[in-house]
């Protein structure tokens, strides 16, 4: 009977001390058997945290995260298909920032405004004003848990500037100066002829953005308010038939003859290569170039990298009269040394969004998973790491030089890659993106058919710009061109600042 | 009791001639498909198999005249008439569907005469002909009427300072593709036809690239066309061209994609011919060949008018299935340089990626159109006179 008794009570202990186990498991696992489809843009870079961080928050939460990859120019349709159609296959995005007008309008992104301020552990207030407004918030609500921070900036070779005496390039006709010095010379030393300035220029890829920097400055000079795209008052598009807009196609075009000869068909990716293994003196990009400039294992150009804001002009468009005037005080009251420089937010950058027609536990586990991402510990060391595609973003990721330091940058470097990126935060005639209902109409399909068709010859400069003006107002018209104005207004009054 | 008989009775003989009516609908039924219950049986399947392909032609057509917009919990479909194709026609997105339309040469001048002067005769044969209705001659009037156009839209935008758009560029495709690939599938078969050694060993290496995914294919060729990492990098530099590309240009780009085409599917042609050739009758050649025939003779009056039947049908297969490309260029070019490369299946691609589900719909409905068109062209004109004439 004794024995019985024992076997009973040591059952008993076994039973509560599964029980036991069971509860501090489920209490330390929130998200036991909780499976998060995310889509993401088939970079590698961008999705490559996902992945190497996905195994460590199944490890700490219990939930499985299964990433599915599109390729960029999918994205958007791909989101919003799947959504509105109800197929519901993906739970969580990683996604643009300009697409927020098109996905809450549509109802696929589920507000996190609640989530955010009850999370002490995402420590918002580090994330930059710009990034906290711009990325994650729309209509005051956040919907968005940004991921990374987006700016285009020019990089060059400084053994080479050094060398050659120059400065870098404070206007795009330096930076076509110095380009055309450059090409043709060899830059890494395998006895080749190399390329003054490589960006990349396939249609169908990312390269729309590029003509915005060489029209940023022209164009914008009045601050971040007067926005890029369109005029103020009577929402025509600035990308037109205008002597800024004409100069810059213009610049942008004579970029090719000091870039490689298939640069036409040349990818980010392909670029990025290129400049990395010191084949160019001259690159255009976001801040990944920085990051991936120490990797030893993809550039050969370790600290020979110099970083600067995206080149001015010292002339800007007069919107009342339609000519070019010279920088001066007035009209170009942010200019420096009379340069104007208007850096472009390009993108903006990525960020995590989670559906609304996720289950309740489902959001709450996607929600975590970004939250995760973007918390300092793991940003903070995401950002240095060039295979990741993020860029800093974090008011602590400019502090201190240590973590950059650590990951391969020498101080200097750091410094310089650092200053350009908040020299671009900081200036008061930063460009936004543009960031209205259609906005991958106007720029994705418009701007980057044309421009395409101008680069290969197909158009003159100002065929092109008549095209893109055109397109643009009828896409306006097509929407509803009052409450295009009022989008377009409503997102040039994104705060900057605190 | 009796009125209980009578009432089972009354419905007994309902029943019966109920079965009766069953039966003899039955009977019809079969009698009125030839007596056989196999076209019956068949029924559901045909029914769901038009199901299947009418149903998206008419919601595409629907989509087609309308303007989608995607808001919360769905999509709002508003009808917006014929303004996609007015659009697409005649407004904005001309240039990109049709090109820019240039002064004509006089070469090209002779080839639109020569063209409308073709149709004019057609017409004319027609209707002095014995089998004429007004119907036939309305629809080769149209059939005349936009052959015409669109030889005029393909000389124009193709001369000095035209461009041509997604339309001519498809046609570009389309026509050189499949004849080069009918020239060359032709030509491999009549070599495999010979009982030369190795002969299963090539015909299987003939095959492969059919088998090949085109998104493949397309990333096999993007490699190759590549002048500075690619395979045939040190070929180029060898002879001093470090910093060059063919596919750069509008030709370049053209013909990176009609060859990654040509490779891929010159195995349908010669598998078919080689076939239509081994089928070809023995008595007929050797009697060629005692009457003293040359080859030239006996291709040209002997083995041609053998393979005609089948070269046209795989003509329009090819035809048909050719208007549809889209990996090649899409993987390969992008649709670049510029539009050079931009075919219509991928105009429409980029259209719904945008998304622009109503101008998408458009374009590919006018896709359906001139395939149709094309199709029936070459039926009713240029197979029935080949095969009549061989």
């Amino acid at each position: 009977m004794k024995f019985i008794k024992t076997i009973f009570a040591l059952l008993l202990v076994f039973l509560v001390s599964i029980g036991a186990i069971q509860f501090v498991a489920a209490q330390d696992m929130p998200f036991e058997g909780v499976t998060v489809n995310v889509l993401s843009f088939a970079g590698p870079q961008v999705t490559e945290p996902l992945l190497r961080r996905g195994p460590d928050f199944e490890a700490l939460t219990g939930a499985n995260i299964e990433v599915t990859t599109v390729p960029f120019a999918e994205l958007y349709t791909s989101i919003l298909t799947d959504q509105t159609t109800g197929t519901n296959s993906y739970d969580a995005f990683v996604m643009s920032p300009q697409w927020n007008a098109d996905f809450v309008a549509a109802g696929i992104l589920e507000d996190l405004t609640e989530r955010v301020a009850n999370d002490a552990d995402i420590e918002w207030d580090d994330i930059a004003p710009f990034f906290r407004n711009y990325i994650a918030t729309y209509n005051d609500s956040i919907y968005v848990i940004p991921l990374d921070g987006d700016f285009h900036m020019v990089y060059y070779r400084t053994d080479l500037f050094e060398e050659a005496g120059l400065q870098p390039p404070r206007t795009w006709e330096e930076y076509l100066a110095a380009a055309a010095q450059f090409n043709g010379q060899d830059l890494n030393g395998d006895g080749e002829a190399d390329y003054g300035s490589c960006i990349p220029k396939v249609r169908q890829g990312q390269s729309f953005w590029w003509i915005i920097d060489f029209a940023s400055g022209r164009l914008q000079s009045q601050g971040t308010g007067q926005g890029l795209f369109f005029d103020l008052d009577t929402f025509e598009p600035l990308f037109g038939p205008n002597p800024a807009f004409l100069q810059a196609l213009e610049l942008f075009n004579e970029t090719t003859q000091y870039g490689p000869a298939d640069e036409l068909t040349l990818d980010l990716n392909s670029t990025r290569d290129l400049f990395l293994t010191g084949r160019c003196a001259l690159t255009m990009d976001w801040g990944d170039i920085g990051s991936l400039s120490i990797d030893p294992e993809r550039s050969t150009v370790q600290d020979l990298v110099g970083t600067v804001v995206i080149p001015g002009a010292t002339e800007v468009l007069d919107r009342a009269t339609g000519e070019m005037v010279a920088c001066d005080e007035t009209t170009c009251p942010y200019a420096i040394d009379g340069i104007n420089y208007a850096p472009f937010a390009a993108f903006g950058g990525w960020g995590g969004g989670v559906s609304s027609a996720a289950e309740p536990e489902v959001k709450d586990a996607a929600y975590a998973f970004f939250s995760y991402l973007n918390q300092p510990a793991q940003s903070n060391v995401d950002v240095t790491i060039g295979a990741s595609g993020y860029n800093p973003y974090r008011l602590s990721q400019f502090e201190s030089l240590d973590p950059w330091v650590e990951a391969g940058f020498s101080e200097a470097a750091a410094a310089n890659y650092l200053g350009a990126i908040e020299g671009s935060l900081s200036s008061e005639n930063m460009v936004l993106d543009l960031s209205i209902p259609a906005t991958n109409r106007y720029l994705q399909v418009v701007l980057d058919t044309t421009v395409s068709q101008y680069l290969a010859g197909e158009l003159s400069a100002e065929e092109a710009a008549q095209q893109i003006y055109d397109q643009w107002n009828e896409i306006s018209d097509e929407i509803g061109r009052e409450a295009q104005h009022a989008a377009y207004l409503a997102s040039l009054g994104i705060s900057t600042s605190e | 009791m009796e009125n209980r008989i009578a009432q089972t009775t009354s419905q007994l003989g309902g029943t019966l001639r109920r079965n009766e009516i069953k039966s003899n609908f039955r009977q019809n039924l079969f009698q009125r498909q030839g007596g056989s219950p196999r076209t019956v049986l068949l029924l559901p399947a045909i029914l769901i198999v038009l199901f299947l392909s009418i149903f998206p032609l008419i919601i595409s057509l629907f989509l087609s005249l309308a303007r989608v917009n995607f808001v919360r919990g769905g999509i709002n479909i508003d009808f917006v008439g014929l303004s996609n194709y007015e659009k697409l026609l005649f407004g904005s997105q001309q240039r990109h569907l049709l090109g820019r339309f240039s002064e004509l040469t006089l070469p090209g001048w002779v080839i639109v005469i020569a063209v409308s002067g073709a149709m004019l005769y057609w017409l004319y044969r027609y209707i002095t002909g014995t089998n004429r209705t007004v119907a036939g001659a309305f629809f080769r009037l149209i059939g005349a009427i936009l052959t015409t156009l669109l030889v005029w839209i393909c000389v124009s935008t193709l001369s000095n300072d035209g461009l041509p758009g997604t339309m001519v560029v498809t046609l570009i495709f389309v026509f050189v593709g499949v004849s080069i690939q009918y020239g060359i599938g032709l030509m491999l078969a009549m070599l495999l036809v010979q009982n030369l050694p190795g002969k299963r060993f090539f015909r299987i290496v003939f095959l492969l690239p059919m088998m090949i995914t085109p998104v493949g294919i397309a990333f096999l060729f993007r490699m190759l066309t590549d002048t500075h990492v690619g395979p045939f990098a040190p070929f180029w530099v060898s002879i001093g061209l470090q910093n060059f590309s063919w596919v750069e240009s509008a030709a370049g780009a053209r013909a990176a994609v009609l060859i990654g085409d040509i490779w891929q599917w010159t195995p349908f042609m010669f598998i078919i011919l080689l076939a239509a050739l081994e089928g070809t009758s023995r008595d007929q050649l050797e009697a060629a060949l005692v009457d003293g025939a040359n080859r030239i003779q006996i291709f040209r009056y002997v083995i041609l008018p053998q393979i005609a039947p089948v070269s046209m049908t795989l003509i329009l297969i090819r035809l048909i299935e050719a208007f549809k490309i889209i990996d090649i260029p899409r993987i390969l070019t992008g649709g670049g340089p510029g539009t050079a490369t931009e075919s219509l299946t991928l105009h429409a691609y980029i259209e719904w990626r945008s998304p622009n589900l109503g101008g998408s719909a458009a374009v590919s409905y006018l896709l359906l159109i001139l395939v149709t068109f094309v199709a029936l062209m070459f039926v009713n004109v240029i197979r029935q006179k080949v095969v009549e004439k061989l």
